[in-house]
Order: C-alpha cells, then structure tokens, then sequence
C-alpha cells in the first residue's frame, strides 16, 4: 500500500488495533463503510432467503411448503430487512467511504459517532430477527404494521417496535453524520455547486432521514402504547382513528422511499459521465430537481391510502402532487440520456447496471404514475401491481444502482479490478431473471390477484411459475456478485490510481486501494477535478 | 475551513458498549412487557450498561476538549450535528402534535357525523356528542375533567420562559467571563427546571386521583399524557444536562470563547421551553 498521498501522519498508524477489535472500535470512515456494506450485503441475502420461500410457496396454487401465517411473517419480514437492512445500509455505505473522498475531507465529522451508527445495526436486526423464534413467530402483518391487525400478533410486536426504534436511532446518526461532514469538511475550493451529484443527492436525503426517522419513531410509539398501555391513538372507540396511523406511517414512509432513490441517482449521475466521456448533462438542473423531488416527498403521502376513504378533494390533493414529481423526475432521465448523446461511450459492467437503471426504473416510474391516478388506483390497490411496481423501483432501481456503485468503486476499495467477464455475466443474468421474475407480476395485479396471499385462484398459475422461476434465477445469479467481490478482494489485475479513464474527481486522485488516511491535508480543488467540469464554460 | 489538524480519535471503544447497553435494555423491556419476570431486571441493567456509556464517552470527549484537541473546525462539526439532532427531536414531538391535531379537527368530528363520517356516525356510534376533550364513542377509560390552562400550566409557562431569561442571563455573564455570575444564574435555570418538573408531576397526581384523566382517558387522555409526557422527559434530560454542565462550569471548564458544550445545552434548553409553548396553546387553552 502507498501511501504516496497522505502527509506525515501522526500516531494513529502505530496502533491501530487489529483482529475484531479493529472492527469493533474503528472510527475510520473507510472501514465503517466496508462494515456497511458487508451488513447490507448479509441482509441482502438473508431477505433474499425469504423471497425465495415467498416465490417457492407461489410456485403452483394451493398450500405447499409453509402455512399461511408464516408466509405473512416472510412478507413482513423480507420488507423490513431489505429496507432497513440492504437497501438503506448499502447507501450509507458508500456515503461512508466516498464521500469524504469525493470533498477531500480527512474522515467522517464525528467519527465516533460514525462508529456508533454502524454497530447499533446488527443489534437492532437481531432484536428483529429472533421474533421468527418467539412462540408467537414473527410479526405479520405486513411492514407497515397497521393497527388493528399489526396489535393481534402476539409476543413479537414489542420487540419489533424496539428493533425499529434502534434502527431509527442509527439512521439519524447516520444522516447527522453525512450532513455534517458535507456541510463542514469540504477541501478548499470544494464550493457547493461543484460537488460531485453522488454527494449532493446525499445531502438531500440526509436531511429526508433526520426529518422522517422521528415520525416513524413516533408511529410506533404509539402502536406500543396502544397495545401495552391503554391509549387509544389508533382506536375508534377511544376517539382516535386506525386510519391516522397510516397518515403519520406515510408521512415517513413516503419520504423512506426516496431515501432509497435518490443516493442511487448520485450514483448513476457519477457512472454515466465516466463511460461517455463527457461531463453530466445539466448538473445544476440536477441539484434543482433533487431539492424539487424531497420537497415534494412530504406532499404526498396519502397516495398509499387512496382506497380508505379520504374525501374527495385530499384524494385529488395527492392524486395531482405526486404526479408533479414526474417532471423532476423526467428532467432527471432527460438529463442522463443527454449525458450519453455522443458520448463515447464504453460498456463495463458498471456502466451496464447504470444503463439497466434508467431504462427499469423509468418503467417502475411509469407505473407508479398509474397508481397516482385515483380511480385507476382504486382498481391496482393492494394488488400485484403494486408489487411489480415497487420492485421495479427498489431491486432494479436502488439495488441495480447500488450494484454499479460497488463495481464502480470496488478497484477503489480493493486495489484490485473485478472480473470484467464475469461481472457482464452477473449483469445479463440479473437483467434478464428480474424482469422474468417482476414484469409477469403486473398483468398478475391487472388481472385482480391480491399480495400478501399465500395461495391464489388457478386463473393466476402460469405467470406465478413464470414469475417464481425468475425469481431463483435472480437469488442464484446474487451468488455470483458475491464470488465476484470476494475474487477482486483476494486478488486480480492492480488497479491504477484513476481505474477508468473517463473518471474525474478527487476519488480518483488518491492511490487504489485507498490508504487508510486520505486528504490528512486538504487537496486544492478547481473546476479541474470536478466531473462536470465544462459546465462554467 | 482549517483542517489539517481536524481530530480523528484513533479508536472507540464506548459506542460497542453502548450498542450492547441499548440492545440489553430494549430485550429486557420488550420481555418485560410481555410479561417475563426477569424483564425489569434486563431494562435495568442495560440501562446501567447505557448510562455508563454516556458517562465515559462525555468524559473522554471532555477530556479531548481541555487538551485542546479541537480545533475550530471540529466545534463547528459539533454545533452543526446539535443542531440537527434538536432537528431530530423537534420531527418526533411533530408526530404527536400531528395526532392531536388529526383528532382534533378531522377524525373526532367525522365519527361524529361531519363530512365522509356520516354513515360511520349512523350505524355505529348514533349517540356520539363529538366535542372536545373527548374518550371517544365509548366512553373508555370513564368520565374525566381536564385541567384548566390558566393555574399550573400558565405558572409554569411563566417559570419555563423565565428559565428561558436566567440561562441567557448566564451567557452574558459567561462571555463576560463572570464565573459567580455564571454559577448563579445556572442554579436559578436548574431550580425553575426542578420545579416545573415538580408541579408537573403534582399536576398528574391531581389528574389521575381527582379527576378522572389517564392515559387511558380515550384520544384526549392519549395526546394529553403522551405529548405532555415527552415534553416531561426532555425536560429532565435538560436538567440533568444543566446540572452537569454547572457542575463543568464550577470546575472552570469553558472560556468565553469556547464553550460549545454549554450552549448545546442551552439551545436544548430553549428547544424544550418552545415545545411547552406549543403544548400549552395546543394542548391546554385551546
Ligand atoms: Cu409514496
């Protein structure tokens, strides 16, 4: 390792403790990022295993494999590790090891803290995960634990509601952390408008968790003491209302699913001008539309509620506010198509999952522009179509993003290329397994077949099969993204400092691997460095 | 932005222990709510485990402070990430004036017939009067009078907003470099701190033996005692942070200009104060 970069360092290289405890105490923004991403990693598979018993048991009609009660605890419970444990830690992750590379900061702003976010995590998903042993299983009422039914399911809901609140806590220290260090450790030079997007969208969301974690808390505050000390917030004969809890759940929950996008569109504002060779199409369009989209997260809510009676002016409200986040959005995927426009253009397997972002997630978004229109969505509502919906948008979306993110920056971290072959490999086969596995699933909800049903009519068999072989196909070719990672990490072709050679920025000026210490004296930044540098021209 | 000497501590060994104290609290307290005998005894020890944590990792952080190892640099980063943390919390008491207001202004009277809330109304609750304060259509939790805004809540509005005062008061005196001043004016915003909290838990007392209201007192018992509640808890966190803070300044601790860790407790302080406010337009005049 070199350490051709990093000035005369004081003491901390001489102890560093090695073994567990350097994982256990370590305050290094790099290594806090690798632990990130190794949890997110192992919870990615680990709610893969209940998709796949969820796809398994929707094979053929009828009851198969588990009884219905645990099939409603694989649903419940595959959500909330994938949202609390993939898709949200992966993101952190890489905020963890790039961003302080990408403003020239030394580390994280507090990096202790920085510690404690990471290590609250796997505690909190033991709290979670163990429910599946108590006597009463696992909750299963969903992820979104609506009062009445989330309160009817025995023992687990209180260590649910505790394994929720921690996961909060590590969020917003987390979040706290990102701004910070964005806000206050940026090299000289590094304004605001010449930040990389990667870091720009993390700023935004950063602020979306620390607005929307404590509502989530609060939320389920109230199920506890619902449920364990007599109020009755969520109860209609106390005065309180079973629908108000799905206002204030939405209230976060809408924000939480662009907490999960929009570091993915940093991520593939960062890879689509590597490849084309040329900067990004409207950078400071971008920033605006970022800062439109959050905006408009907290005015939309009640587009997961349509269906439960809200008078007609809120239904309209919501219908006409969400359907405003398709024109910053569109400005989004304009501006990328534009990136590539006469780009030459290569395709490395990051840049293959970045091509297989926009055009999968635009179909997520296009269906999700159905389910705003309220009387279409009166049809779709709790139906398959919602799921191939939102799967479009989290797995080929936010998982897809996060996939090319960790090719992208892997020669970074390892020193090491990954196999080209095989990650073009990974990337056909995912492409072609998810959209066998999740397209099927919308002309299941047009056809009326409900989610969260452990057995359907006969009508629906062949585009489950269908629909289930897609699904094995697409946890089998994860397999191979982890043998991929593991090779580059043991070994493989030395990357150079810079790795592809369209890539700009200040990541890319420091040695592969990165050393420990990075930026101990803070790097002269000019438009120079910066990805979109022709923008001021 | 210097920060060539920005301070990175090599390792930390307080937020593993801390995570293991939460984690031994939260499964001793989901036990004990379902009932396992030894759950008490889980919370408590994690709460020691967790206390312990707060004090060892304030202790080292003010050590690191009066070896001077921050730079300015670093005591932005620490202002910047109070801030967002009173952020954080403002956000969580939002959720509960959130449900009050819902309560308030839309369910309580759609169940009572107003709006879509008709045919609800007909069917099953006909005889539903719905004003407020309410227990809603059921009556749960029985009959119960509230407590009027204009006797303890404004006496201690009056003392929270002169707290507000006394710890300003302590700043002058701190950038002043008046250290007497400082220690005087901190014991004054302590003991306002103290005896709010007092009459507040008087003020529950009267509510649950005298006249009727509980947390299980329908929508209007939950809000009341829930908003009210965490409004109680913050504000003994705030005094105990006070007293710490005092007791750093008795000890010298803060110069007139470097004294983060005495303002992050004065703006939580504030941030306390304006949340009462909130509570008693919303929850007890109005
Ligand atoms: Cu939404």
């Amino acid at each position: 390792m070199s350490h051709a970069t990093t000035m005369s360092h004081d003491d901390h290289h001489d102890d560093h403790p090695t073994g567990l405890k350097r994982w256990l105490f370590t305050t290094n923004h790099k290594e806090i990022g690798t632990l990130y991403l190794i949890f997110s990693l192992a919870a990615f598979m680990i709610g893969g295993a209940m998709a796949m018993v969820i796809r398994a048991e929707l094979f053929v009609p009828g009851l198969q494999l588990v009884n219905p009660e645990f099939f409603n605890q694989m649903t419940t419970m595959h959500a909330l590790v994938m949202i609390f444990g993939a898709v949200m830690p992966a993101f952190v992750g890489l905020a963890n090891w790039m961003v302080p590379l990408m403003i020239g900061a030394p580390d994280m702003a507090l990096p202790r803290m920085n510690n404690w976010s990471f290590w609250i995590l796997p505690f909190a998903f033991f709290l979670l995960l163990m429910t599946l042993f108590l006597p009463s299983g696992g909750p299963a009422s969903g992820w979104t634990l609506y009062p009445p039914l989330s309160l009817q399911g025995g023992t687990n809901i209180a260590f649910v509601i505790f394994a929720i609140h921690l996961m909060g806590i590590s969020s917003i220290m987390g979040a706290i952390n990102i701004i910070v260090t964005i806000l206050n450790m940026r090299a000289p030079g590094m304004t605001l408008l010449r930040m990389p997007l990667f870091v720009w969208t993390w700023l935004i969301t950063g602020f979306l968790l620390i607005a929307v974690m404590p509502v989530l808390a609060g939320a389920v505050t109230m199920l506890l003491t619902d449920r364990f000390f007599g109020t009755s917030f969520f109860n209609a004969a106390g005065g309180g209302d079973p629908v108000m809890y799905q206002h204030i759940f939405w209230f976060f929950g809408h924000p939480e699913v662009y907490i999960m996008i929009l570091p993915a569109f940093g991520v593939i504002s960062e890879i689509l001008p590597t490849f084309s060779r040329k900067p990004l199409f409207g950078y400071t369009s971008m920033v605006y539309a970022t800062a439109s989209i959050a905006f408009l997260s907290f005015i939309v809510w009640a587009h997961h509620m349509f269906t439960v009676g809200m008078p007609l002016g809120a239904n309209l409200f919501f219908m006409y506010a969400t359907m405003v986040i398709a024109v910053p959005t569109g400005v989004k995927v304009f501006n990328w198509v534009s990136t590539m426009w006469r780009g030459s253009m290569t395709f490395e397997t990051p840049m293959l999952f970045a091509l297989g972002f926009i055009v999968l997630f635009t179909i997520g978004g296009f269906s999700g522009l159905m389910l705003a229109i309220v009387p279409a969505d009166f049809q779709y509502h709790d139906t398959y179509f919602v799921v191939a919906h939102f799967h479009y948008v989290l797995v080929t979306g936010s998982v897809f993003a996060i996939m090319a993110g960790v090719y992208y920056w892997l020669p970074k971290w390892t020193g090491h290329m990954y196999n080209e072959r095989l990650g073009k490999i990974h990337f056909w086969w995912s492409t072609i397994s998810v959209n066998v596995l999740f397209f099927p699933q919308h002309y299941l909800g047009l056809a009326g077949m409900p989610r969260r049903i452990p057995d359907y009519a006969v009508q629906f068999a062949e585009f489950n099969m269908i629909s289930s072989i897609g699904g094995f196909a697409f946890g089998l070719a994860q397999l191979l993204f982890i043998y991929i990672i593991w090779q580059a990490a043991r070994g493989g072709e030395r990357a150079t400092d810079q790795v592809w050679d369209g890539a700009r920025g200040l990541e890319w000026t420091v040695p592969s691997p990165a050393p420990l210490h990075t930026f101990d004296t803070p790097p002269k930044v000019d438009d120079s460095v910066t990805a979109h540098a022709d923008r001021l021209v | 932005m210097a920060q060539g000497q920005y301070y990175v501590p090599h390792t930390a060994k307080w937020p593993i222990v801390g995570s293991i104290g939460l984690f031994i609290m939260m499964l001793g307290a989901a036990s004990w709510l379902n009932g396992a005998a030894f759950g008490p005894w889980l919370t408590l020890a994690g709460s020691v485990i967790v206390l312990v944590m707060i004090f060892g990792w304030f202790a080292d952080v003010i050590r690191e402070s009066q070896q001077g190892l921050y730079n300015q640099a670093v005591d932005i980063s620490f202002r910047q990430g109070m801030i967002w943390f009173i952020f954080s919390e403002v956000m969580f008491f939002a959720a509960f004036f959130g449900a009050l207001f819902y309560a308030r202004v839309l369910s309580v009277p759609w169940v009572g017939g107003e709006g879509t809330g008709a045919m609800t109304n007909e069917l099953l609750y006909p005889q539903f009067d719905a004003t407020w304060p309410t227990a809603g259509p059921a009556n749960l939790g029985g009959g119960f009078e509230t407590i009027p805004a204009f006797g303890l809540p404004l006496l201690n509005t009056l003392i929270l907003l002169t707290s507000g005062l006394t710890i300003t008061l302590a700043h002058w005196a701190l950038k002043k470099a008046q250290r007497g001043a400082l220690i005087g004016w901190m014991i004054a915003t302590v003991v306002l701190g103290i005896v709010f909290l007092y009459l507040q838990a008087t003020e529950y007392v009267h509510a649950y033996q005298d006249l009727g209201l509980t947390l299980g007192s329908g929508i209007y018992g939950s809000t009341f005692f829930m908003l009210t509640g965490f409004h109680g808890l913050h504000v003994t966190l705030g005094t105990i942070m006070l007293i710490v803070i005092t007791l750093r300044c008795m000890a010298g601790h803060f110069s007139k200009k470097q004294h983060f860790g005495w303002e992050a407790v004065a703006w939580y302080w504030h941030f306390v104060d304006v949340v009462w406010l909130g509570l008693f337009v919303f929850v007890y005049v109005l």
